[in-house]
């Protein structure tokens, strides 16, 4: 039992606590907000393993950039301070997404847990190291995947800005 | 590193962090005073006001910590620390003379502009948590504003990266030399706009814009918690500062470095801290529909082209 295992521990029960909350509170920006600590343990996770680069890269675009956003849409839409019931959903359904949530995890702990016997096994990556292989070795699926998110970016906007039959006007505007 | 040192370490970081945003915060009374043609602060501690601030601090202590009634109130009471954490950890990182920094990094780069990127989160919380509408409009426009201004301000500082070879600040000020002034000017200038923008500062003031929407998402703040607000904003100029001197004036570089490097850095970022007050003097508030024209529109195109130049002045003279 070293350092790292403890830490590593701390940070999983941490990341795992907080992303139970965030599924289960009533509380819209809560939710969101516990997103955060979810993410930032998930971050430490990494800088534990030695994957300093990926944990900061964590940080700065899930916590700094995708929450931020999630609370702004947030923000802009309805945000009540308080429960809101509106959102609450039927026993049954609850109790169905319990069962798929409790599955995959069931799921992936049969393929992992053989896999994490020993204590943690830390391995620095360098920064350098990262993108050789990113721009090297795996450039095109990067390339890829950097298209896709382009392609999506452009089409959610073309379905913001298309015109509506029914008004005659601009979705996009007011 | 002993526990001893680490100690040591983290309470040189915790007083810079107390010290020097009450002087850039002195400096700015007396600043923008002689430049609108008054005093400023002249009774508090006798010799030209030095200790308004200290006056300030009191003050605050004395008054009522109030949450409204409506408020969320553990998101409220809890938002100051978001908010005002970020900058403390992000000083930490900062290296101000040859092998002097509080936490040596191999990515500090990467490690300060993802730590002060959270802060935001700490605005949001306290204008949403406030029950108040001016302080929800303020937390939006802030969080608008600094998610358009974090792009430009990633792009310039990765242009400096890339010309150093290196993601450590403490690299880059090690590979640089007096020719980067003219070749990151466009960076630099990039940079400086947009950290302005993210400290919510004049002429970006647009989230706290008092004629508008009261004090943004600080509005139902009061006493210490309200002071800690205002902190995390001279803290943020201090940290903003650093930065710059670090990236884009060549840190410690300068004669005698090796004795005075230290005295460079902090010359060189409070010469910059001055900078950042004069804007706001010298400029007006700029509307929401131009803050984001002014991001979008030249901020990124400038930093892309900056990252051309760089990769196109490396890649001809290969080094």
């Amino acid at each position: 039992m070293t350092a790292y295992d403890i830490a590593f521990a701390a940070l999983g029960v941490v990341a795992t606590g907080a992303a139970l909350l965030a599924v289960t509170t009533r509380h819209l920006v809560h939710s969101a907000l516990w997103l955060v600590v979810t993410l930032g343990a998930v971050a430490g996770c990494f800088l534990v393993l030695g994957a300093e680069f990926v944990a900061l890269v964590q940080l700065l675009v899930y916590v700094g950039a995708i929450v931020v956003l999630v609370l702004f849409a947030l923000m802009l839409t309805r945000a009540p301070i308080g429960p809101s019931s509106e959102h609450t959903t039927s026993l049954a359904h609850r109790g169905l997404a319990a069962l798929v949530g409790a599955g995959t995890a069931t799921l992936l702990l049969a393929v992992l847990l053989p896999l994490a016997g020993g204590p943690v096994d830390r391995r620095e990556v360098a920064s350098g190291q990262l993108a050789r292989d990113l721009f090297g070795t795996w450039v095109w699926p990067f390339e890829l995947l950097s298209v896709l998110l382009l392609g999506a970016l452009v089409a959610a906007f073309a379905v913001s800005r298309a015109v509506r039959p029914d008004t005659g006007s601009a979705g996009g505007t007011p | 590193m002993t526990a001893l040192e680490v100690t040591l370490r983290a309470v040189a970081v915790l007083a810079a962090f107390l010290v020097l945003p009450l002087l850039v915060g002195q400096t700015e009374h007396k600043v923008m005073a002689h430049m609108q043609g008054r005093l400023g602060p002249m009774y508090a501690g006798g010799f030209h006001g030095w200790a308004q601030l200290v006056a300030d601090g009191v003050k605050f202590v004395q008054k009522e910590d109030l949450t409204p009634a409506a408020a969320d109130k553990r998101v409220f009471r809890f938002a100051p620390a978001i908010a005002l954490v970020p900058y403390l950890v992000a000083l930490s990182a900062i290296p101000i003379h040859p092998g002097v920094q509080a936490a040596t990094l191999p990515a500090s780069a990467v490690f300060v502009l993802a730590i002060i990127g959270v802060g935001i989160i700490g605005t949001l919380m306290a204008g949403w948590a406030s029950a108040n509408k001016y302080a929800l409009l303020g937390a939006m426009r802030a969080a608008a504003q600094l998610l358009s201004y974090e792009l430009p301000m990633v792009l310039a500082v990765s242009s400096v990266c890339l010309a150093a070879g290196s993601l450590s600040l403490a690299g880059i000020v090690t590979q640089w030399h007096w020719w980067w002034l003219a070749w990151q000017a466009p960076g630099a200038v990039v940079f400086l706009t947009a950290a302005v923008a993210e400290l919510q500062r004049p002429p970006f003031d647009m989230p706290v814009a008092d004629s508008e929407i009261v004090f943004g998402a600080y509005t139902e703040y009061t006493g210490l918690r309200f002071a800690f607000f205002l902190l995390s904003e001279y803290a943020g100029i201090v940290v903003m500062s650093f930065l710059f001197a670090v990236l884009f004036l060549g840190g410690w570089h300068g004669p005698y470095a090796g004795a005075l490097g230290w005295l460079w850095t902090v010359a060189k970022a409070f010469a910059i801290a001055i900078v950042i007050i004069w804007l706001r003097v010298a400029w007006p508030r700029l509307r929401e529909d131009q803050l984001q024209r002014l991001a979008w529109l030249v901020l990124v195109p400038l930093a892309l082209g900056q990252l051309l130049l760089t990769g196109a002045v490396i890649a001809v003279t290969g080094s």
